[in-house]
C-alpha cells in the first residue's frame, strides 16, 4: 500500500489546479492513474509519456494514449503552447537533461506544473547532518537511490533556477503529506524547511511571449 | 492428421479462402502509376462474426510474403495454421468471439489475388512483367472494394506488421472516415535506403537467374535459384545479430571438424538454404519483384510536402504503434518518427517499444506483451465504437 500512497503524491493539488477540458501532457505518467483521475474529474484531453513497459501496458489497459520513451523524447517537435498544462510530477529528479526538459515544457505548455521532493525539508537536512549521506527514505523513493544522474534540489534551488531563466512562477503550493494518506497539506511558513514537496505552477504562456 | 476435434480450442478451426472479383471491364482499378487494372480479384478469409451494428470489423494486412490465410487450417491434414494464428482466434489478441477479422492477399501477390502470375485478359497468357507496377496505396484501394463489398462502413481497426503496417498507415491517410484505429507494427512511413538496397540485391538475384527469361517463365522452369537467393538475403535482415548467434552460433551441421570444402557446413548456412528452398515452393518470383518495389516506393509524406505531420493532419484514427528493440530493418527510430508526427498533430497514439532479441521477425512470433497491448487497445476501441450507439 505504501507505493500506492507515494504514487498519488500531489494528485489532489494537480486535479485542483487543472481546469475542465484542458489539454494535458503528463511526463512520467507511470501507470496513468493521474491521467485517469484528470479525465474523470476534469474531462481533460490527456497524453502521457512513460519509460517503463509495465507502466505503458497499464495505461493501454486504462484506455490512455501514451508514448513509451524518455520524457524529453519528441518534445522538440511540438509547436509552442501545444498544451494547456504540462505536468512534471515527481519526475524532475530522475530526468537526465532537466535543463532541456524545463525549457521545452515552458515552450510547449501554457502552464507547467513541477512538483518534486524538497531536499531542503528539515528531515532531509537532518539526515545529511547525522549520516552524511543522501536521504533514501520513502519520500525520495527507492528508485532514486538506484538511479544515477539524479538531480536533487530544494525549493530554494528551483526558485533561483526559475529567476535565472526568467521562468515566471504563477503559484507555489509546497506541501507535506497528511499522516498515513496521500492528501496534501499546503505549507506556507518557511516551505523550504517545512514542506516535504515542492509544487510550482509556471507560466509558460507568459514566458513564450 | 488433425480432425476438427484435435485443433487447439483457441483456434478458428477449418477456414476457407474466398474470392471477390470486381472492376469488370469497362470498369477498372486506377493505379497510382497512371496504369489501370481490370478485372481484379482479391483472395480473402474472414474469421468471427460481423455484429449487428457492424462495429467490430478488423482488417489484417499481411507483409511481403504473406497470404490471406492468417489463421486456422485449410484442411484437417494441415500441419501449420495461418501466418498469424498466434494472434487471431477465440480469446486471442484479435478475439474472434468479439471481432470480425478479415485478411486479404495484396494485389501483385501470388496467393489468389490478381498479380503477375494471373492471366492477362488481353493476351490470354500470364501478365509477367506486363503487370503494372502497384503501390501500397493501390493495394489499399483494392482492399476498399472488398470492404465495401462486405458492407462495412467503418473498420474498427486496420492492423499489420512490416509492409502490413505500411498499408495500415495508408488506410488511415487515404480513407480517414473509414478507419477508427490503426495498429502499425515494426513498420515505417518509408523504407530506409538500407532496406531498398537489400530489396534491390534480391531483385537482381531474380533478374540474373538464367530461367528468368524477362519474367516469362510460367510455361518453363521458374527462376528458383534467384528467388531462393533473394529470400536468403531477406531472411538475414529479418533476424537480429543476437538471435542468429543464439540460434546457430558457429555450430557446424554434421561434424565438429572443418571439411575444407565449400559444402553447406555451418548451421546458419543450412538454415538459409532451407528457407530459400521452402520459399520457392510457395512464392512467385515476379510477385517478389512487384511487392518489394511497392515497399520501396512507399513514402507517406511524399504527397504532403515531405512532412509526415501534414500527412497525418486529417487522419481520424487512434493509433497503436509497436516497435521492436532489435529490429534493424524497420528500426524503432522509424516507429518513433510516425508516433512523434502523430503526437504533434494531436492524434491519439500509443507507442509501445517491445524488448526482444528476435529482430524484425518478432511481429510474427508469440509475444505476451504485444498480445496484451493489442487486446487492451482493441477492447477500448470497441467500447468507444459501441458507445456511439448508446
Amino acid at each position: 500500500m505504501e507505493t500506492k500512497l507515494i504514487d498519488a503524491i500531489g494528485y489532489d493539488l494537480i486535479v485542483n489546479e487543472i481546469p475542465e477540458g484542458a489539454r494535458v501532457l503528463d511526463l512520467g505518467c507511470g501507470d496513468g492513474s493521474l491521467l485517469v483521475m484528470l479525465q474523470k474529474i476534469k474531462k481533460v484531453d490527456g497524453y502521457g509519456v512513460e519509460i517503463s513497459p509495465e507502466g505503458v501496458s497499464a495505461c493501454v489497459e486504462k484506455g490512455l494514449y501514451v508514448y513509451q520513451g524518455d520524457i524529453d523524447d519528441g518534445l522538440s517537435e511540438y509547436r509552442g503552447n501545444s498544451f494547456d498544462y504540462v505536468i512534471l510530477n515527481q519526475t524532475l529528479h530522475f530526468t537526465k537533461r532537466p535543463k532541456f526538459v524545463l525549457a521545452e515544457i515552458m515552450r510547449i505548455g501554457r502552464n507547467a506544473i513541477v512538483s518534486f521532493p524538497n531536499l531542503g525539508f528539515w528531515k532531509n537536512r537532518l539526515h545529511i547532518l547525522c549520516y552524511g549521506s543522501m536521504p533514501q527514505n520513502n519520500f525520495l523513493g527507492e528508485e532514486a537511490f538506484s538511479t544515477i544522474n539524479i538531480h536533487y534540489l530544494s525549493i530554494e534551488d528551483f526558485t533561483r533556477y526559475c529567476e535565472m531563466h526568467r521562468y515566471p512562477i504563477k503559484r507555489e503550493l509546497h506541501f507535506s503529506l497528511m499522516p498515513r494518506s496521500s492528501a496534501s497539506k499546503i505549507v506556507t511558513i518557511f516551505p523550504n524547511f517545512f514542506a516535504q514537496y515542492a509544487f510550482f505552477v509556471l507560466d509558460g504562456e507568459k514566458f513564450t511571449q | 492428421m488433425n480432425d476438427a476435434s484435435t485443433f487447439p480450442s483457441n483456434s478458428v478451426g477449418i477456414v476457407r479462402t474466398k474470392y471477390f472479383t470486381f472492376v469488370q471491364p469497362p470498369e477498372f482499378l486506377q493505379l497510382v502509376s497512371g496504369k489501370t487494372l481490370s478485372p481484379v480479384t482479391l483472395a480473402y478469409e474472414t474469421y468471427g462474426q460481423l455484429n449487428e451494428r457492424r462495429t467490430n470489423a478488423i482488417l489484417i494486412l499481411h507483409a511481403l510474403s504473406g497470404t490471406a490465410h492468417a489463421a486456422g487450417y485449410h484442411s484437417p491434414y494441415d500441419r501449420d495454421p495461418g501466418w498469424w494464428d498466434d494472434y487471431i482466434g477465440p480469446g486471442k489478441a484479435f478475439d474472434t468471439n468479439k471481432y470480425f477479422v478479415i485478411c486479404s492477399n495484396v494485389i501483385g501477390g501470388c496467393n489468389g489475388s490478381t498479380g503477375p502470375s494471373s492471366i492477362n485478359p488481353a493476351t490470354g497468357k500470364e501478365y509477367g512483367l506486363d503487370f503494372p507496377i502497384v503501390t501500397i496505396a493501390d493495394m489499399v484501394n483494392a482492399q476498399k472494394y472488398l470492404i465495401d463489398h462486405l458492407g462495412i462502413e467503418q473498420l474498427l481497426s486496420v492492423c499489420g506488421g512490416s509492409m502490413g503496417g505500411m498499408q495500415a498507415l495508408q488506410w488511415a491517410v487515404s480513407y480517414p472516415e473509414r478507419v477508427k484505429s490503426v495498429i502499425a507494427i515494426a513498420t515505417a512511413a518509408s523504407l530506409s535506403a538500407q532496406g531498398i538496397a537489400f530489396h534491390e540485391v534480391g531483385r537482381q538475384a531474380i533478374f540474373r537467374d538464367p530461367n528468368f527469361n524477362g519474367g516469362n517463365y510460367y510455361r518453363g522452369n521458374p527462376p528458383a535459384a534467384g528467388l531462393s537467393l533473394a529470400r536468403m538475403i531477406a531472411h538475414i535482415t529479418y533476424l537480429s545479430e543476437k538471435s542468429m548467434h543464439e540460434k546457430f552460433g558457429r555450430r557446424l551441421q554434421n561434424s565438429d571438424l572443418f571439411s575444407f570444402r565449400f559444402d553447406t557446413e555451418f548451421q546458419v548456412e543450412s538454415y538459409l538454404h532451407h528457407k530459400g528452398l521452402k520459399f520457392v515452393e510457395r512464392f512467385d518470383a515476379n510477385s517478389y519483384l512487384y511487392i518489394t518495389k511497392a515497399i520501396d516506393y512507399f513514402d507517406l509524406k511524399a504527397e504532403y510536402g515531405g512532412k509526415l505531420t501534414n500527412a497525418f493532419e486529417h487522419v481520424r484514427a487512434d493509433f497503436l504503434v509497436i516497435g521492436f528493440t532489435t529490429d534493424w530493418l524497420y528500426p524503432t527510430s522509424q516507429s518513433r518518427e510516425i508516433v512523434n508526427a502523430l503526437r504533434v498533430v494531436g492524434k491519439n497514439v500509443v507507442y509501445a517499444e517491445i524488448e526482444t532479441d528476435y529482430g524484425h521477425d518478432a511481429f510474427l512470433l508469440p509475444n505476451e506483451r504485444m498480445e496484451r497491448d493489442i487486446s487492451n487497445f482493441l477492447k477500448r476501441q470497441l467500447e468507444k465504437a459501441n458507445s456511439a450507439f448508446a
